[in-house]
């Protein structure tokens, strides 16, 4: 499928505030938008050429102006209204597999149930895009926020990426094509449900020559074509498997020093930057402790820090946005002269700690620095300032894993 | 069994040359081998509509089996309406 510009003034059903603001030479256009309406208007002008997508809340708005832009013919895109999550990622590996760019969205039950597609997708070596809006899993049932959907799908070979902020999420969801173009492999770009995805603020948004300019056409070197057979999805025996899993793990680290290349690279042309792609540090000069975690948290987390900086703590805050690949010797560089760290987890990896915790505890392993684990937010419940400000009085405890209740 | 140094280890795994399929030679799979009793089969071909392997074709009106792609499920022997193949253990 071609991919064709598409014509005629945009017209959004919902009145946008919206101002224009040159910076560096791009336009942008600042417009007041839920987050999830900006991650939608980022996949639009990224030009997929297949959506399939099941809606399922919190996510359900992304895919719902997906289709609001197709059916305006903003979006020169195959929407395909498929029957389960399960089917969405198949629709979405046939059509990357035909060439295309695709896009779906989803969480918790319906990420589960994607569960065995999404080993197919990195197996198979598709950069699909695919944007989450965290959620608790079932039972009990709960729709609110926490992480444990997608840290649940942590071995998948997927690339995640956790957002801050709804500008965040817009960047990084122009970003994750590219990066996943690159080194072809699934990206999932995660946005805490409700909490942020549900959140109006104002966006930065791109016009459509410049993100043109930043995302070239894909081109795959490999694809479904009847003029030029190749077969996608072959057995590999006992003789070859490892060796496609050992070429996927190192384009797994590769991608470590890609993620940082295109973030830069985003820096330059578009004046936004997000640490170094890979984790982001918030007033960590001279600082003794620091607080981890990742997410919509951090935004609170930042409130708190500046708090406690104005009484001369000296406490900053780590945000670790990619998860996986984990940024292991970027951490250890940041944090191994540190005294204390507390890393909050919004999961639970049940039998042991949080799963943030856990991979903090293996990066920092020949360092002195004293490791706490406080889990919270399961299922939506609000961490809170005075949470914060709880973590932070516990610092150093002996207890390694509290709960915040 | 193929060995490492004669696959390609592609990126995701994509076989790019088509028909390489007929390189594995699946043949080496059989334990019980078809063999066709002389005389007796009449080349009505059921026996090759049925292989699932795709390794039985009609030649001059009698049916020739290729060994190098017949993995020996003997659907073949059971479906001959004539009782024209029969099978034995496969000799190393």
């Amino acid at each position: 499928m071609k991919q064709k510009k598409i014509k005629g003034k945009q017209k959004s059903s919902q009145k946008i505030h919206t101002e224009m603001i040159k910076n560096n030479g791009i336009n942008n256009t600042r417009k007041v938008l839920e987050c999830s309406q900006a991650i939608a208007e980022a996949v639009r002008l990224c030009r997929p050429g297949v959506i399939a997508a099941y809606p399922i809340t919190p996510q359900t708005h992304i895919v719902e102006q997906l289709a609001e832009f197709e059916s305006h013919g903003k979006l020169n895109s195959k929407y395909i209204n498929v029957e389960s999550e399960h089917s969405a990622m198949s629709a979405c590996i046939g059509a990357q597999a035909a060439g295309v760019r695709t896009f779906t969205a989803s969480n918790s039950q319906g990420l589960a149930l994607m569960s065995e597609m999404l080993f197919i997708a990195s197996g198979l070596r598709l950069p699909i895009v695919m944007a989450i809006s965290n959620r608790a899993l079932s039972a009990p049932i709960n729709i609110w926020n926490d992480q444990s959907d997608t840290i649940a799908q942590r071995d998948s070979s997927w690339i995640q990426l956790y957002c801050e902020s709804s500008q965040e999420a817009f960047d990084t969801t122009i970003q994750a094509y590219k990066i996943a173009e690159k080194c072809s492999l699934p990206i999932m770009v995660c946005v805490d449900g409700f909490t942020l995805s549900h959140v109006w603020e104002p966006v930065f948004t791109l016009k459509q020559e410049d993100v043109d300019s930043f995302l070239p056409s894909y081109n795959p070197a490999n694809k479904l074509d009847i003029d030029n057979p190749k077969t996608f999805g072959p057995i590999g025996g006992p003789a070859s498997y490892i060796y496609f899993k050992k070429q996927q793990q190192e384009a797994m680290l590769d991608s470590i020093y890609l993620i940082k290349q295109v973030n830069s690279e985003f820096s330059k042309k578009f004046s936004r930057i997000y640490g170094d792609g890979l984790i982001e540090t918030y007033k960590f000069e001279n600082a003794e402790s620091a607080i981890v975690a990742m997410g919509s948290v951090c935004g609170t987390i930042r409130t708190v820090i500046d708090e406690l900086r104005k009484k001369g703590k000296k406490i900053g805050m780590l945000k670790v946005k990619c998860f996986r690949p984990f940024p292991n010797n970027e951490i250890l560089k940041t944090c191994k002269n540190l005294k204390n760290i507390a890393v909050i987890d919004k999961d639970i990896s049940f039998g042991n700690a949080g799963a943030l915790f856990t991979e903090i505890k293996a990066a920092l392993k020949d360092t002195n620095v004293k490791m706490n684990n406080f889990i919270a937010g399961l299922g939506g419940k609000d961490i809170t300032q005075e949470d914060i400000l709880k973590i932070y009085s516990k610092l150093g405890q002996k207890e390694e894993i509290e709960w915040i209740l | 069994m193929a060995k490492q140094k004669d696959i390609k280890i592609n990126i995701g795994a994509v076989i790019d040359e088509p028909g390489s399929s007929l390189k594995n030679k699946t043949g080496g799979w059989r334990s019980m081998r078809p063999v066709v009793v002389k005389g007796k089969c009449v080349g009505c071909g059921l026996c090759a509509g049925f292989c699932p392997d795709s390794a039985i074709k009609i030649v001059n009106k009698k049916i020739v089996i290729n060994y190098d792609y017949c993995k020996g499920c003997g659907i073949c022997a059971v479906e001959c309406p004539n009782k024209a193949i029969y099978r034995e253990k496969e000799k190393k």
